[in-house]
């Protein structure tokens, strides 16, 4: 692979990147959490507890 | 010959600068927060309550929405905020964010934030939160903004959706209470709007938007808002002559409906001759005023009526 086919972000390319990344993760990270406490809210701690 | 071309020298590809904060101001978060208040009233009007989890889930998930909708507007809208002082700075048309991200960003936003509410809460809000953005970015901003002046009259209805979406996440229906509360913000929106195209009117122009100033002319406008605000304030009182408040309520929007009226009829005054059109200016400060502080006397009335019921319980 040569040089040419190599893209070399620009610092303020990086600094944009990272911070869209941050934000993505913290978003899924908040739907995980909404889900799971959303869940033990509409079907109370009964949820957990099922014939085997 | 290759069958992928890594050709990152070609101009067409470009590297994106968009930051998350650039993002964030596409979901017009101004706009969002009057949509999040707004629906949060309609949340505690209801008669009933919900987990209070579950409360909040539903007020994001209605913000998220509203922040959707904005996206695919200025998506569709960048080629006019481009040309308008008040939206040049906007993402889309400063560069910052591609059309294609906006679009994008906004249709995922809308499918999670439908998706969200409906399974967490109950599918007659999501039915009304997906149909409000369909309506926002589809019916008003694709279709009447550059087609009718009644452009924001029946746009109105996006805008002023919230609080019954709101009761809907709670109660599961829809009651003539939460059509009142619907009914305020449709009516407040043409004269809010209409004082703003008055003195901006010439940004409107430039853009090509048939806003009533620019097709009807001042005079008719001035005349609609009086008209409109005649219609506003008895219905702002509505609440408390229909029995859903007490007189606190019914006194405050009174008095707040009378100032809505003094300044349009201040409007209606204003010679065709005043460039500067402060009585205009005057009245889209306070009719921002008017909503914040009718909505905010509905929910403090709520509050203490339901403190008073729990006393007496």
């Amino acid at each position: 692979m040569s040089d040419k086919d190599l893209v070399t972000l620009t610092e303020k390319q990086k600094k944009a990147r990272r911070s869209r990344n941050v934000a993505i993760g913290l978003a899924l990270a908040a739907l995980v959490i909404i889900f799971y406490l959303a869940t033990i809210a509409k079907f109370g701690p009964g949820i957990l507890d099922r014939p085997l | 010959m290759a069958l992928v071309h890594n050709r990152f020298d070609d101009q067409t590809i470009r590297m994106s600068e968009a930051t998350a904060g650039d993002f964030f101001a596409l979901l017009k978060p101004r706009v969002m927060s009057l949509v999040v208040f707004t629906a949060f009233v309609g949340m505690v009007a209801a008669p009933v309550t919900i987990n209070p989890f579950l409360a909040v889930v539903a007020i994001l998930a209605i913000a998220i929405g509203a922040g959707a909708s904005g996206a695919l507007n200025m998506w569709y809208d960048a080629d006019i905020d481009a040309v308008m002082t008040r939206t040049a700075s906007r993402p889309v048309p400063s560069g910052k964010v591609t059309p294609h991200e906006a679009l994008t960003f906004g249709l995922v936003l809308s499918a999670l934030s439908v998706m969200t509410l409906g399974v967490l809460v109950n599918w007659l809000s999501a039915a009304l939160l997906a149909f409000t953005i369909f309506f926002y970015a589809v019916i008003y901003t694709m279709w009447l903004k550059r087609w009718t002046p009644q452009n924001i009259v029946i746009g109105g209805a996006a805008g002023a959706l919230p609080p019954m979406i709101g009761w809907a996440a709670v109660t599961g229906s829809v009651s003539f209470e939460s059509v009142v509360l619907f009914l305020i913000t449709f009516l407040w929106t043409p004269p809010h709007f209409w004082a703003l195209a008055l003195f901006k009117s010439q940004d409107y122009e430039r853009a090509g938007i048939p806003m009533m100033p620019n097709v009807a002319g001042e005079a008719s406008t001035r005349r609609q808002i009086f008209a409109y605000s005649l219609l506003l304030a008895p219905v702002g009182v509505a609440p408390w002559l229909l029995g859903y408040t007490t007189i606190g309520y019914g006194v405050v929007s009174l008095a707040l409906g009378i100032g809505f009226v003094w300044y349009a009829w201040k409007v209606l005054q204003m010679p065709d001759s005043d460039r500067v059109m402060k009585p205009a200016k005057q009245l889209f400060a306070y009719s921002l005023l008017y909503l914040f502080v009718i909505f905010a006397a509905y929910l403090a009335d709520s509050v203490i009526e339901r403190v008073f019921a729990l006393g007496g319980a």
